[in-house]
C-alpha cells in the first residue's frame, strides 16, 4: 500500500509525462477498441443487412449469386421461377409470410424491385427493424413506386414525381418504359442497408410495363399498350426472380431447404441467409485482420512510448530511490515502485481510452451510419476487447520492470552517494 | 552496554586491488556522539554505507547493536537498516512528491519493525512529537520543496530520528547550512538523539564542529587504505 501510494504520488509530480503518456496509451487503446468496433459493426451490419428471413429461394444456381442478387442487389439472376412455384411455397402450410422479388429493371442505375407490400410489412434487417416510410405511403396502384433513401438523395425526388423505368440492369440502357411512367407515392427511411439503394414497385408494375414485350423485345411501334388501359385484374403475374421466406417455426427451414431443393416442377434452391453471409463475409474479411495487425503496432509504439518515459525519468531519480534505499527499502520495494507506476499508466490510459472510445462512438454513430452505411453498436467492450485491455495492462506490468530492474541496479551502484 | 558500532578487519574495494577501507578495528558505544572526519574522498560514506548496509563486504566484521551485517542476506540487511538506522544526507534528503509529514512517517511506513517502535502512538502523534522537538512541527503539511535548506535538513533529522532508531547516522548534514543554522540544527540533533537515547555518527570534514561531540574519529588514521595511498 505505501509503495502504491508512493508510485501514485510520484506520477502525479510529474503531470506532463503522466499526462502525455497516459494520452499515448489512451490514443493507442482508442484506436485497438475503435478498429475492434468498427469490425464488429461492420460483420454485424453485414450479418444483419437482412434478418427475419429464414431462406432465400431463387432459380437453382450458385448460392452466392443468389445472396448477392437478393439481398445486396448485385449481379442478376440467371433464370426466373415461375410464380405458380412462388405460389406453392407461399400456400405451404409452415410458411408465415413470402416476399417476393421480381429483378431485371432499373432506374438511373438503382434496381427496380417489384414486389408485393409484405415487403413493407414483414421485411426486416438489423435484427428487429422493419421498413419505415420517411414519407408517403404504401403503393396501391399499378404505376406507384417507393423509392429507397439513396435514390432519393442522389436524384432529389419527391413524392408526386413522375419516373420512367428502364428495361435492364444497366445506366447507359436504351431501352426504357417511357410510356408507362410511374409516380412516387412513398420514400423508405434510411435502413444503412442495400434497401436503400433501390426502387420498389409492385409485382403488377412490372408485368404491366412488359405488357406488350415478346420475346424479350420491346412492342413494335402502334403496338404499344396505353398505361391508362391496363387494369390489375387483367394482368397475370407470371414469374418472379426470388423470394423470402419466413417459416412458422424455426425448427421447419431445414426440411423447407430441403423441400425446395427437391421441388419437382422446377429446379430451385434455398439459401439460409445467416450461412451464406458468413460465407461471404470469410471471404472479404480478410481487410479487418490487416486493419488489426496495424492497430497492434499502434500499441506497441505506445507502450514504448510509457517504457521510454519512465526509463528516461530514471536518472532525475536517482537521488530519490537512494533515499528509499537508506529508509530500508529493498530491491523489491523499488521495483514495485517503478512497476506499480507502469502498472498504473496502463490502467489509466487504458480507462481514458474506453472513456475516448465511447464518447467517440457516440458522437460518431449516427454520422458514420449516415456517411458509410455502417451501423457502430455503442455497446460494451465485446470479449476481444476485453482481452485486449487485459493485455494492456499486462503488458504495462511487464514493460515497468525493465526500467525497474535498471533502478535496482542503480541504487545498488550509487549506494547512498548518488549525486542529484 | 553493548557497542553500538564494532568494526573488526573491515576491509572494502570498489574495484578489485583498490582498496577503499581497510579497518582493523573501530568501535563506538551505545549512546555515544561521534564526530568522524576526513577530508574528501577518504571513504567516509563508503563507511557509512557498509555500517547501515547499503554497502556489503565480504572481509571482517561489522556489528551493528550486536549483530554482524557481513554475515546478513541482502533483505535482512534491509529490514536491519529500516528498523535500527536512522540516516540523514549531506542535501536533497527528501522525496520531492511527498508532504513534510509523509517525509518523516515515510521510514516507518515502509518498515513494519519502525512502526512497532513508535509504541502505540499514531504516526501523525509520532511525527508531531519529532518535527515539534525539531521546531518544524509549523511545516507538517507543507510540501517539501516549499522548504528552506535549513528546514529541508530538520525534516531529514526528524524522518532518521522517528520511531527512535538506536543508531543515527549523519553524512555531513550541516555542510550547506550557514554558521547560526549549523549550530542551531547540530543543537537540535543531540537534544533529539539524547531524548531517544541515539547513537549519533557525525560525519564531517569541517573540524570546527569536533568540539561539540563527545569524540572524535579522524578516519584517514584508523584507515590503512588510506595511509597505503598515501605512502604511494
Amino acid at each position: 500500500m505505501v509503495v502504491l501510494s508512493l508510485a501514485w504520488h510520484s506520477l502525479k509530480n510529474r503531470k506532463l509525462t503522466t499526462w502525455l503518456t497516459v494520452i499515448s496509451i489512451a490514443l493507442s487503446v482508442a484506436l485497438l477498441l475503435g478498429v475492434e468496433n468498427v469490425r464488429t459493426g461492420a460483420r454485424e451490419s453485414f450479418s444483419n443487412t437482412i434478418s427475419g428471413t429464414d431462406l432465400i429461394v431463387g432459380a437453382r444456381g450458385g448460392s452466392l449469386q443468389l445472396l448477392l442478387y437478393a439481398v445486396f442487389r448485385m449481379g442478376s439472376a440467371t433464370n426466373n421461377i415461375t410464380y405458380e412455384s412462388y405460389q406453392h411455397f407461399a400456400q405451404h402450410p409452415a410458411v408465415a409470410w413470402t416476399i417476393p422479388y421480381s429483378l431485371g429493371d432499373s432506374h438511373r442505375g438503382f434496381r427496380v424491385v417489384g414486389t408485393t407490400n409484405d415487403f413493407y410489412e414483414h421485411y426486416k434487417f438489423r435484427r428487429d427493424r422493419k421498413i419505415e416510410f420517411a414519407a408517403g405511403k404504401m403503393p396501391e396502384g399499378i404505376f406507384d413506386v417507393v423509392l429507397g433513401s439513396d435514390v432519393v438523395e442522389t436524384l432529389k425526388y419527391k413524392v408526386g414525381d413522375k419516373i420512367v423505368i428502364a428495361h435492364g440492369i444497366s445506366t447507359k440502357t436504351i431501352q426504357d418504359h417511357a410510356d408507362k411512367p410511374f409516380t412516387v407515392v412513398g420514400i423508405l427511411k434510411r435502413t444503412a442497408t442495400p434497401v436503400d439503394r433501390s426502387v420498389y414497385i409492385s409485382l403488377y408494375g412490372i408485368e404491366a410495363v412488359h405488357i406488350d414485350w415478346s420475346d424479350g423485345g420491346p412492342p413494335m411501334i402502334g403496338e404499344e399498350v396505353p398505361a391508362d388501359k391496363i387494369k390489375k385484374d387483367e394482368l397475370k403475374i407470371k414469374q418472379i426472380t426470388a423470394f423470402l421466406l419466413r417459416t412458422k417455426s424455426r425448427i421447419d427451414t431445414l426440411r423447407l431447404q430441403r423441400e425446395v431443393s427437391t421441388f419437382e416442377d422446377e429446379p430451385l434452391q434455398a439459401i439460409i441467409p445467416g450461412v451464406a453471409l458468413a460465407e461471404l463475409w470469410r471471404t472479404i474479411g480478410f481487410a479487418e485482420d490487416a486493419l488489426q495487425v496495424v492497430t497492434l503496432f499502434v500499441l506497441i509504439v505506445g507502450m514504448l512510448g510509457m517504457l521510454v518515459s519512465l526509463y528516461t525519468s530514471l536518472n532525475e531519480r536517482r537521488r530519490e530511490m537512494a533515499i528509499l534505499r537508506a529508509i530500508g527499502a529493498g530491491p523489491m520495494k523499488i521495483i514495485s515502485l517503478l512497476v506499480l507506476e507502469s502498472g498504473l499508466l496502463a490502467i489509466a490510459g487504458s480507462v481514458l481510452g474506453v472513456a475516448l472510445i465511447y464518447g467517440l462512438s457516440f458522437v460518431a454513430q449516427p454520422i458514420v451510419e449516415q456517411q458509410f452505411g455502417l451501423y457502430l453498436p455503442v455497446q460494451p467492450p465485446t470479449s476481444t476487447g476485453y482481452i485486449y485491455l487485459a493485455a494492456v495492462v499486462v503488458s504495462g506490468i511487464l514493460i515497468g520492470f525493465v526500467p525497474a530492474v535498471k533502478a535496482y541496479r542503480n541504487a545498488l551502484l550509487d549506494g547512498l552517494s548518488a549525486r542529484l | 552496554m553493548a557497542d553500538a558500532v564494532s568494526l573488526v578487519d573491515l576491509k572494502f574495494e570498489y574495484r578489485k586491488g583498490r582498496p577503499v577501507l581497510d579497518i582493523p578495528s573501530m568501535r563506538v558505544a551505545a549512546g555515544e556522539r561521534v564526530f568522524l572526519f576526513g577530508p574528501s574522498g577518504s571513504g567516509k560514506t563508503t563507511l557509512l554505507g557498509l555500517m547501515s548496509g547499503v554497502l556489503r563486504t565480504t572481509v571482517g566484521q561489522v556489528q551493528i547493536l550486536g549483530q554482524d551485517l557481513v554475515k546478513m542476506s541482502p533483505s535482512q540487511r534491509d529490514a536491519f537498516r529500516g528498523s535500527h538506522v536512522g540516516y540523514i544526507f549531506q542535501l536533497f534528503n527528501l522525496i520531492p512528491y511527498l508532504t513534510v509529514e509523509e517525509n518523516i512517517t515515510l521510514s516507518c511506513r515502509l518498515s513494519p519493525e519502525r512502526r512497532k517502535r513508535l509504541a502505540g502512538k499514531s504516526l501523525a502523534t509520532a511525527a508531531r512529537d519529532v518535527a515539534a522537538r525539531l521546531g518544524i512541527d509549523g511545516l507538517l503539511k507543507e510540501s517539501v520543496t516549499a522548504l528552506s535548506v535549513g528546514q529541508q535538513q530538520r525534516v531529514a533529522a526528524a524522518r532518521a530520528l522517528i520511531g527512535t532508531p538506536e543508531l543515527v547516522v549523519a553524512d555531513e548534514p550541516t555542510s550547506s547550512l550557514d554558521h547560526d543554522h549549523r549550530e542551531r540544527f547540530i543543537e537540535l540533533l543531540f537534544e533529539a538523539t539524547k531524548a531517544a537515547g541515539s547513537t549519533l555518527i557525525f560525519v564531517s570534514h569541517d573540524r570546527t564542529l569536533q568540539p561539540l561531540f563527545d569524540r572524535a574519529i579522524a578516519l584517514p588514521e584508523i584507515n590503512r587504505a588510506s595511509k597505503l595511498e598515501a605512502a604511494a
